[in-house]
């Protein structure tokens, strides 16, 4: 981290575990659940939430001096609308069946809680720079959670990553099917992105314990 | 029937919370008491059933590929559907706070309750979500699109309910230390879905079989019910097994 002075890498690397959005903040869960069956829808949405985060933060950082404190929302929502369309107009154009998978997952990235959570937080208070830092350090503790648990929920799911086939063929009874091993059809279906959450939330407060709430 | 299969299947089936994720930041971050999470489920409701057929006439007369049409000849070939996010959430902003000012002026006691859910709404993905799936799925008549709203809304209300309720009696239960909190909501929310998906053989085959024999269908709805009352019924118990450790 040559490039950036201590307090500027801290503004990076802070929210990808001590205060990471998805699990401490609580910001962001709506969208990061249900695309994460699979490894690959998990990582274009995070590379779409980063996109969006960086510049919107930038955008809004710039305009934080001439937006009327009284309508700000609408402008703030105003402003990732038009990101948000670039990205799905993107997607659409270069990976059409990707974005038909997302479907209106990418729309909902605008009522992503991150998003107005680090505009009010950060952006409307600090300059351009550390705003986009700030905005590429959340999005990316966003999509590591993301990766995270599209990575065990396909893996234990469907035995594929990727698509790929890692743990060989269910079918054809290779690998580890050879021995008896089964996948977890469970894992697939909408509620067990919750339990992985919560399961990814209990590992990480007992490493830190200064991160447990009170009852 | 078309209305009463379609509040269930939003109510139950495709529930905005357990199916979908939708509005899970105010559903985690409001749910800590009861009343409080009442206060916010029937703003949602209130602003889902308002936003719903509003932006479906907008998706109807403007957005569509050849919504135009009306304009004039000349204009039929117009697709505005990349304008829709932007239209869309414009639409449910302004909304929220005309409801805001309205709500305001006419019930100051109604206000006082629900006033400071209101801002809060503007940017709760189920209310978004609403729309986009209003879209997606192409809601035929504006009657529909308003029930679907109304009913989401009530499956969201259920859902911000239920998991208050829950929250108030853990309260007094011995959680591991690390899951206090945010991670007992997550994994209950996760058996809760579990739950809720057994309402999915609700309405088995609607969609094909409705075509025809309608007596047939409502049959096998009402057995089908039934299962997933007991089925939802053990999956209660299971939670409350887990609770009171």
């Amino acid at each position: 981290m040559g490039l950036l002075s201590k307090k500027d890498s801290k503004l990076i690397l802070d929210p990808l575990a001590d205060n990471n959005p998805i699990t401490i903040q609580v910001l962001g869960i709506c969208s990061a659940l249900a695309i994460t069956a699979q490894l690959k829808p998990s990582i274009v949405m995070a590379i779409s939430v980063i996109f969006v985060l960086g510049v919107g933060n930038v955008v809004i950082s710039l305009l934080r001096n001439v937006i009327p404190s009284k309508i700000r929302i609408i402008v703030q929502l105003i402003v990732v609308a038009t990101l948000v369309i670039i990205v799905d107009q993107v997607l659409k154009a270069f990976a059409y069946e990707l974005s038909k998978e997302l479907s209106v997952f990418i729309g909902l990235i605008i009522t992503n809680c991150i998003i107005m959570g680090r505009f009010e937080a950060f952006a409307l208070g600090n300059g351009p720079w550390k705003s986009f830092l700030d905005g590429v350090g959340n999005a990316l503790g966003y999509g590591i959670i993301l990766i995270i648990v599209g990575f065990f929920r396909e893996l234990l799911g469907s035995g594929t990553l990727f698509g790929i086939k890692v743990l060989g063929d269910s079918v054809e009874k290779t690998g580890l099917y050879a021995i008896g091993y089964e996948n977890n059809g469970f894992m697939v279906l909408p509620p067990m992105a919750l339990i992985v959450v919560g399961i990814i939330i209990w590992v990480q407060r007992s490493r830190n314990k200064a991160l447990i709430e009170e009852n | 029937m078309e209305h009463v299969e379609l509040f269930f299947k939003s109510v139950f089936v495709d529930n905005m919370v357990f199916a979908y994720f939708l509005g899970m930041c105010s559903y985690l971050a409001v749910s800590k008491k009861v009343s409080t999470a009442v206060g916010l489920g029937a703003a949602v409701i209130f602003v889902l059933t308002v936003t719903v057929p509003l932006n479906w006439l907008l998706d109807q007369y403007i957005l569509q590929e050849g919504a135009l049409s009306w304009l004039g000849a000349e204009f039929a070939d117009y697709d505005l559907s990349f304008l829709s996010f932007i239209l869309f959430i414009a639409t449910i902003a302004t909304m929220v706070q005309l409801v805001e000012i309205v709500v305001e002026r006419f019930s100051p006691s109604l206000y006082n309750s629900l006033g400071i859910f209101l801002p809060l709404i503007a940017v709760n993905c189920a209310i978004l979500g609403g729309s986009l799936f209003m879209q997606s799925r192409e809601i035929e008549s504006f009657g529909l699109a308003l029930n679907y709203g109304f009913s989401s809304g009530i499956g969201w209300f259920l859902a911000i309910l239920a998991i208050a309720a829950i929250r108030e009696k853990i309260r007094y239960s011995n959680v591991p230390a690390p899951l206090r909190g945010l991670g007992i909501t997550f994994i209950i929310t996760g058996l809760m879905a579990i739950g809720f998906m057994s309402f999915g053989g609700m309405l088995t085959g609607g969609d094909d079989a409705a075509e025809g024999n309608e007596g047939g269908t409502a049959q096998v709805e009402t057995v089908s019910e039934k299962t997933s009352k007991e089925l939802a019924q053990n999956e209660t118990q299971e939670v409350s097994e887990i609770t009171p450790q």
